[in-house]
């Protein structure tokens, strides 16, 4: 791994985006010893709106906490891909779900277009821990933690009877991009 | 309890650190970007045999932590800006009445409803002259959690020694941000509690007869003394008095109990000062831009330092004026239009030499901003 790792997980208000780069991030600095931090920025609304959510994960101390330039995007939405595309650093990664994302052609980084939501749905027959699947394809492409380090973070922070559908989402969302 | 990792928002560790320091009461009316403060301690306070109370509106809220203190609880209440502006009369009496409270604001873009998920440092002066009238203020700010959750146990032994409100103006980023923060064991930090008389009960007890140090021995509200509490200037009984040597001694003790001890309550760190000819200064969130904009300026050579501000207020001139002695360029980094600046050119023997880094739309001020600025004051362009 790079030892700083900039990435924005972006969406809609209500599909869990935050929510995903926090397990991102606690399970960097719980169980893997690094330093992370995680911003967020959103609007008033509690659905909706484009919402995004920022996470450094660093060997060193970490002062500005926000990402200018990414090393990694993921866009569940189409809104949120034509705000944020730009960001993403030359020779960078952005993940996008086809269910909802049509990309641009133009760009100098590396695009992952995944049916995301498509091969959650298949496999489980709900859209469910939707942002889990998402992180589940960050860590199949970009490493960043361990599955397992995810796996105990899903575990302290989620009542135990979601567990099982926690994880089977982030397995899912891995062995998406393979 | 021992020394324990954690992963959590600014917010979260305000409200842990606030435990630790032996908070039992909080009585608020929950705004963003300070909500999470309500909601950690609606869930954490029931448990362990505390109160939290939601009010009606921001105003019942200081009272009511007002009235709780008086009956020998630590207290707390966490607000934004609109909620700050409303609860400046019960600071004001809290300040006339020798409470001690803990008010959080964890700012927000204003001035009114403003910017309710934007991050601005714009309360600063509030928070030293919000409510009318003479008076000494303690406030207290942090940049990162480490720090956040000493400087809350810190606004909490201030609040118990100086018989004083104290503000922790916190800003959006620090309250929303997540980042390691180490939970201290106990007894790690050293907590002050609330000193109270050893008059018997049964024994005239004088609320406000300092004792030979300047301190004022609390009792317990409703319990062993009757005793009077008024926002009139009042004697030493807690009475009502218009006596000008009685008015004149109240205005004097409230602002130089504070003032004259400004250098035990001033919090700084510093970064690289030592031969620093240019010096930033900053606090909050704000800080970690300029600390960035340091080590990266730093690593090429410049010799240019970092003096964040963990107290605002009292405002440490003559440390401000003595780390700026040999600085050439001094750069106040703030998301204002300059209200920590006219502090830092009061304070220093060339005002002229003090420029603002700033930004006041609602974004956090990166280190490419103040790169911009700083080439501009250089003389070097953009």
């Amino acid at each position: 791994m790079m030892d700083r790792v900039r990435l924005v997980f972006s969406g809609s208000g209500g599909q869990g985006v935050i929510t995903a780069g926090i397990v991102l991030a606690e399970a960097a600095v719980l169980y893997e010893n690094k330093n992370a931090t995680q911003t967020q920025s959103y609007g008033p609304e509690a659905r909706g709106g484009a919402t995004r959510c920022d996470v450094i994960v660093s060997d060193s101390e970490i002062f500005f906490p926000k990402v200018i330039q990414a090393n990694i995007l993921v866009c569940l939405t189409q809104e949120a891909y034509m705000k944020y595309h730009d960001m993403v650093r030359p020779g960078g990664l952005i993940i996008t779900d086809t269910r909802y994302v049509t990309v641009l052609r133009s760009m100098d980084c590396r695009q992952v277009e995944l049916p995301l939501l498509q091969a959650l749905v298949n496999a489980t027959g709900s859209d469910k821990a939707y942002n889990i699947a998402a992180l589940g394809t960050v860590l199949s492409l970009a490493g960043i933690v361990k599955p397992q380090s995810v796996l105990n973070t899903l575990l302290k922070r989620f009542p135990h009877a979601d567990h099982t559908v926690n994880a089977r989402a982030l397995e899912i969302g891995m062995a998406l991009p393979t | 309890m021992t020394e324990s990792l954690a992963f959590m928002q600014g917010n979260e560790v305000c409200v842990e650190a606030a435990l630790y320091a032996g908070l039992d009461f909080f009585a608020g009316y929950p705004i963003t970007p300070s909500t999470e403060i309500a909601e950690h301690l609606a869930r954490r306070l029931p448990s362990i045999g505390g109160k939290y109370i939601q009010m009606e509106d921001e105003i019942a809220s200081v009272c009511a932590i007002v009235g709780a203190s008086l009956t020998g609880h630590k207290v707390m209440t966490a607000t934004s800006g609109p909620g700050f502006s409303l609860m400046q009369e019960g600071l004001g009496f809290a300040v006339m009445a020798e409470i001690p409270m803990v008010l959080v604001n964890v700012q927000r873009g204003g001035p009114s409803t403003g910017l309710p998920t934007g991050p601005a440092q714009g309360d600063v002066m509030q928070a030293r002259w919000g409510t009318h009238g003479d008076h000494a203020m303690i406030v207290l700010t942090a940049s990162g959690h480490q720090d956040l959750f000493s400087v809350t146990v810190e606004a909490f032994n201030l609040a118990e020694t100086y018989r004083t409100p104290v503000i922790l103006l916190l800003d959006e980023v620090v309250g929303h941000m997540r980042e390691r923060v180490m939970i201290p064991e106990k007894n790690q930090i050293p907590v002050i509690d609330r000193l109270r008389t050893s008059v018997k009960a049964g024994v005239d007890y004088h609320p406000y007869l300092p004792r030979e140090d300047g301190r004022l021995p609390m009792s317990d509200f409703g319990g062993e003394h009757r005793y009077n509490v008024t926002g009139l200037y009042h004697d030493m009984w807690g009475f009502p008095s218009t006596n000008p040597k009685v008015v004149h001694g109240l205005i004097r003790h409230l602002t130089d109990k504070i003032r004259h001890h400004a250098m035990e309550i001033s919090r700084v760190k510093e970064y690289h000062l030592e031969d620093a000819r240019t010096v930033m200064i900053s606090y909050g969130s704000s800080a970690r831009s300029a600390l960035h904009v340091v080590n990266h300026r730093r690593a090429r050579g410049e010799r240019i330092g970092l003096l964040e501000l963990q107290t605002l207020w009292p405002f440490p001139y003559s440390l401000v004026a003595e780390k700026c002695e040999n600085a050439r360029l001094i750069v106040v980094v703030e998301m204002n239009l300059g209200q920590m600046l006219l502090q830092v050119k009061r304070a220093v023997r060339h005002p002229d030499r003090v420029m603002l880094a700033n930004r006041v739309d609602g974004v956090l001020i990166t280190p490419s901003d103040i790169q911009s600025i700083l080439r501009l004051i250089q003389g070097k362009g953009v």
